[in-house]
């Protein structure tokens, strides 16, 4: 009875523990122990080879290019995520049966599965068969490449990304702009205070908890793309919308060089923990008023 | 300077009519307390002289300005909000700084401004604080002093004490009557607290249900209630109220009308062994007694219903069966639909009545 009362706390928390340890913990070491070797999925012998694998990644024009196609992905779809739902979300916060419709609409195709978004998008984005381009041509426009020229294949998977993203942000947004308290609005315009000025001194930092928060899951979400672009263009056209998580998809399981993609696995978990670092750093010191 | 004129006014949310046709004045320079219980249209009549809300009909004067249509930044009106609604991003300088900013008045200007209040408010070592790090009592300061520096004419104040603990309401209750006197500003003051509507104000509104019930002076309220709901709204413990037809010596009741109700207050009553000639008495058992020192309250099982009877400066009254009594002259009557009813009289014990007097209970 006594031993049960000591050990039923941990018993409690053990599954929970023990799936975290299995699937988030050990994956991770066994990445970096896997980094440092070579190895092809199957032979049983895996030499340490040291830093090989990270020198091949820094001397691999294509890496760099992959980095900078993730750096360029993230950079716009976060930007355009946070810049549209805000507007959204400015728009949407009232009352009124035509702002709750707009509100489930724009919402929708976040509960969409990625895969079903894909490909929609790739039918709507077909350069001969799709409705943009239709109704590009229709308003006597030219049409476009979309995903199949390199130029514009990048920015047709951010459009994707910001569809799908824009319903969820804006919701957060109104709920953080529905966390200012009137009061706050009804001083200010006591206090004379004009549109520009209250949205600038109250309004923009009373929302900036919330703004940063979504800034950072968006980064870290952007970074990690993967289903869009196994589905519509698989790193094409000519590596133009390949980015690291894809990256290491190819190299770990279509190439079998488990090793190299380990180590990009690395970088990658590097860039991902340092953004997380930053947001708590920067959230413990800066943006938080309650 | 800055008379606040109310004419008809009406609100209404959809359906639901929240203030009845309120006609009121708010003399300049008064200290006007606006008292009632929740929900009684105390704090949207406030809004209103705001301008924070419109009014669904009627006229809102400020001063010898029709306001209905002037925004409430312009209005020269101040207010301090129940949570004191200061930026939380901005310093105790920047919020007092803040209304200063946007009506343009140039640096020195500010500066002097600021510097000035927050001496008188006592926030001078705190200005580069943010709102967060300050105790409640200095946040209210902080309230107080943005709306001073604005020197407006009239300074709306929605229940601003009570996020207060009881020792610093008193402080900041003495500390706001002194600002009163000091700026002579009109001041309109919402709260549901009869204690700090008494004494704070000089001219009390008392509303209920949408509607004011009396607005005169604290003594007047206290001492000449128009209807039922303000006897009984003013005064701790309050008025005891009872049904004429079942109190004993009502039927030498001289009156016009039909006054159905008989009040009188716990502290014009006495507990007494032996009936007194020209006193109404009602034979009570004591059920509880409150000591607080000075007075005592005690709370009685009558015939009618419970008693509150308030003594002062006199021994603990230790038995349990006694009479109740209370000078005719100190009665009060109230018709039927609560209107106090001011022509019913019982009369002045004479020798007649000294015969009947001390009627008691059925």
């Amino acid at each position: 009875m006594n031993v049960w009362r000591l050990v039923r706390p941990y018993a409690m928390v053990a599954p929970s523990i023990v799936t975290f340890g299995v699937f988030f913990i050990y994956p991770i070491f066994y990445m970096i122990y896997l980094s440092v070797h070579s190895w092809d999925f199957v032979s049983p012998e895996k030499p340490f080879v040291g830093l090989d694998n990270f020198a091949e990644l820094a001397g691999s024009r294509e890496f760099i290019e992959v980095l900078g196609n993730s750096f360029n992905y993230t950079l716009m779809t976060v930007s355009l995520t946070i810049v549209v739902s805000l507007f959204l979300a400015l728009w949407l916060n009232r009352k009124g049966v035509l702002y709750g419709i707009v509100q489930g609409a724009i919402f929708s195709p976040h509960i969409i599965s990625l895969v079903s978004v894909s490909l929609v998008w790739m039918w709507l984005m077909d350069p001969q068969f799709g409705l943009l381009n239709w109704l590009l041509a229709s308003i006597g426009l030219p049409r476009l490449e979309w995903l199949s020229h390199p130029d514009s294949s990048l920015l047709s998977l951010v459009l994707v990304a910001v569809w799908k993203g824009v319903g969820f942000n804006t919701l957060v947004f109104i709920a953080g702009l529905q966390s200012i308290p009137s009061e706050l609005y009804e001083a200010a315009e006591l206090d004379e205070s004009s549109r520009l000025t209250t949205w600038c001194r109250i309004t923009l930092p009373m929302l900036s908890p919330t703004l940063f928060f979504l800034v950072i899951i968006n980064l870290i979400g952007s970074f990690q793309v993967f289903e869009t672009i196994a589905i519509m263009t698989q790193g094409g056209p000519v590596n133009s919308t390949n980015t690291l998580v894809y990256y290491i998809y190819q190299y770990g399981f279509r190439f079998f060089k488990i090793g190299y993609a380990s180590a990009a696995g690395v970088v990658l978990l590097a860039v991902i923990g340092l953004l997380t670092l930053l947001y708590f750093k920067l959230l413990s010191k800066k943006v938080h008023y309650r | 300077m800055a008379q606040i004129t109310l004419n008809g006014i009406e609100k209404s949310y959809g359906q639901e009519k929240v203030v009845h046709d309120l006609n009121l004045t708010i003399k300049d320079g008064s200290f006007t307390v606006l008292v009632g219980p929740s929900g009684c249209g105390k704090s949207t009549t406030l809004r209103m002289i705001a301008g924070l809300e419109k009014q669904t009909a009627g006229d809102i004067w400020i001063g010898d300005r029709c306001v209905n249509e002037v925004e409430p930044g312009k209005r020269r009106v101040a207010m301090v909000f129940q949570n004191y609604a200061l930026y939380p991003m901005m310093t105790v300088k920047e919020n007092i700084e803040f209304g200063l900013k946007n009506r343009k008045v140039p640096k020195p200007e500010r500066e002097r401004l600021i510097r000035d209040i927050a001496e008188i408010v006592g926030l001078s070592d705190y200005l580069h604080k943010k709102p967060q790090s300050l105790s409640g009592g200095q946040r209210q300061r902080v309230a107080l002093a943005r709306a001073m520096v604005k020197s407006p004419d009239v300074f709306l104040m929605d229940e601003p004490l009570s996020n207060l603990d009881a020792k610093l309401r008193n402080q900041m209750r003495s500390e706001l009557i002194g600002l009163h006197q000091r700026l002579g500003a009109t001041f309109v003051y919402v709260t549901h607290d009869q204690v700090e509507a008494m004494s704070m104000g000089d001219q009390i509104v008392i509303m209920d249900g949408g509607r004011v019930q009396q607005a005169d002076s604290p003594m007047n309220v206290y001492h000449d209630p128009a209807n039922l709901f303000a006897a009984q709204f003013i005064g701790t413990p309050p008025m005891n109220v009872l049904k004429c037809g079942e109190v004993e010596g009502m039927d030498r009741l001289r009156a016009d009308g039909e006054p159905y109700y008989v009040g009188f207050r716990p502290e014009q009553a006495a507990i007494v062994h032996e009936k007194n000639p020209g006193c109404l008495h009602f034979p009570a058992v004591i059920t509880t007694r409150e000591t607080l020192g000075a007075e005592i309250v005690y709370q009685l099982r009558s015939g009618a219903g419970p008693l509150y009877v308030k003594s002062f400066l006199k021994p603990l009254e230790q038995a349990a069966d006694v009479y109740v009594s209370v000078p005719h002259s100190a009665l009060y009557f109230f018709d039927r639909n609560g209107e106090r009813n001011r022509r019913a009289k019982l009369p002045e014990a004479g020798p007649m009545a000294m015969a009947a007097a001390g009627g008691a209970f059925r």
